[in-house]
């Protein structure tokens, strides 16, 4: 991991000192602790416990796993289901192929990396300037949050039963506010809110008429649509679903020659954490 | 039993998106509308994802807690409230709403 390339400390203590890995530890803790709404919601949608573990070990994409169990609570079928994970996570297909120009990894190490390639380590990981920064970053979040997020998971799918009703508390609201809070970072500009209006709107509609999970699918077909017919930035919605720069640097200035998302975030090294 | 092979098959095809980034040209990434499309997409799934885990129960459209839910989070972002936060939030409305005996 070229970890000690400028080193003449021992790796421990400059490890610690790495921005790239303070932000990869602590979006680590704020995202694994959110595993514990996962596991309580998949069990109590209909999931066994081994089902939960599966969806957070195996798929191990936030979204695609609310996605997927969310299907199944509104009594969507199993093909559905898959459909909307599926779909939801084919920008991490995009997120691999920034993460394969910069860190290039080989070997197993690529199909490890592929695992581990999310919004969260993709974030850290972008957000740095320094090639071996990148690397840490990148690392530090995907095992960081892989750990703690399955053991969260596991966490409140035992405990999910035990809760009795969910709804009690209010884990479905927790739900609801998650997907908000990963669209919420998207949406700068005028195009990004008429896009997700638009979608909002096409999925109401569709709801009355189509089996549950139909209609994230009709969602994303319109939004296809735009895509295709629209003249927007290249980069639209592909912002990292929580940014550890958001609260430091609030203003951010684009790169004039970033033409994809790692360029265009490289300004801002992490001169903070 | 059978949504067992569903759900496999989601991993599989989870990895697979994944997995190709990998080994697809880096100069794929560079046709904007395919990138475009990409990031459109996107913000139409989550778009959709909130609506529906807000407002749908089944086949029908439903108002109840979960709206609470879906402003507490919305006053939660505007105020640039961190990830987990807007979360809370939202639980936090969904549960009081219905301590208050709204759904």
């Amino acid at each position: 991991m070229g970890l000690d390339s400028d080193a003449t400390e021992p790796a421990p203590v400059k490890i610690l000192q790495s921005p790239a890995v303070r932000i990869g530890l602590s979006i680590s803790i704020a995202t694994g602790l959110y595993g514990v709404s996962f596991g309580a919601l998949s069990v109590t949608s209909g999931l066994d416990f081994w089902q939960t573990m599966a969806l957070s070990l195996l798929l191990f994409s936030g979204g695609s796993q609310f996605a997927f169990i969310g299907v199944v609570a509104g009594g969507g079928s199993g093909v559905a289901a898959m459909g909307a994970a599926t779909l939801l996570g084919m920008r991490n297909g995009i997120y691999g192929m920034q993460i394969n120009a910069l860190l290039q990894p080989r070997g197993w190490r690529r199909f490890a990396a592929a695992q581990l390639t999310i919004d969260e380590s993709t974030a850290t990981s972008t957000g740095q300037t320094d090639p071996d920064e990148q690397k840490r970053g990148f690392w530090t979040a995907g095992i960081g949050v892989f750990v703690l997020w399955n053991l969260f998971t596991a966490l409140g799918a035992m405990a999910g039963g035990a809760l009795g009703d969910p709804k009690q508390w209010g884990l479905d609201g927790a739900a609801v506010a998650a997907f908000l809070g990963l669209l919420w970072p998207r949406l700068k500009g005028k195009e990004p809110v008429a896009i997700a209006v638009v979608c909002a709107l096409a999925t109401v509609l569709a709801v009355p008429f189509v089996p549950p999970g139909v209609p994230i699918l009709v969602a994303a077909l319109v939004a296809a649509g735009i895509g295709w017919f629209s003249h927007g930035r290249s980069d639209e919605g592909l912002e990292p679903d929580v940014d550890p720069y958001a609260e430091q640097h609030a203003q951010h200035h684009h790169d004039p020659a970033g033409d994809h998302r790692g360029d265009r975030r490289g300004d801002r090294t992490g001169d903070d954490a | 039993m059978n949504l067992w092979i569903w759900l496999l098959l989601s991993c599989l095809l989870a990895y697979a998106w994944k997995l190709l980034g990998y080994l697809v040209p880096a100069s794929l990434l560079r046709n904007p509308r395919m990138s475009r499309i990409a990031g459109t997409m996107t913000i139409g799934l989550l778009a959709s994802l909130t609506v529906v885990n807000a407002v749908a129960s089944g086949q029908s459209l439903v108002l109840d807690a979960r709206l609470g839910a879906l402003a507490a989070a919305g006053i939660a972002l505007w105020f640039r409230a961190p990830f987990l936060v807007v979360v809370i939030a939202g639980a936090a409305a969904a549960a009081g709403l219905r301590l208050l005996g709204w759904d």
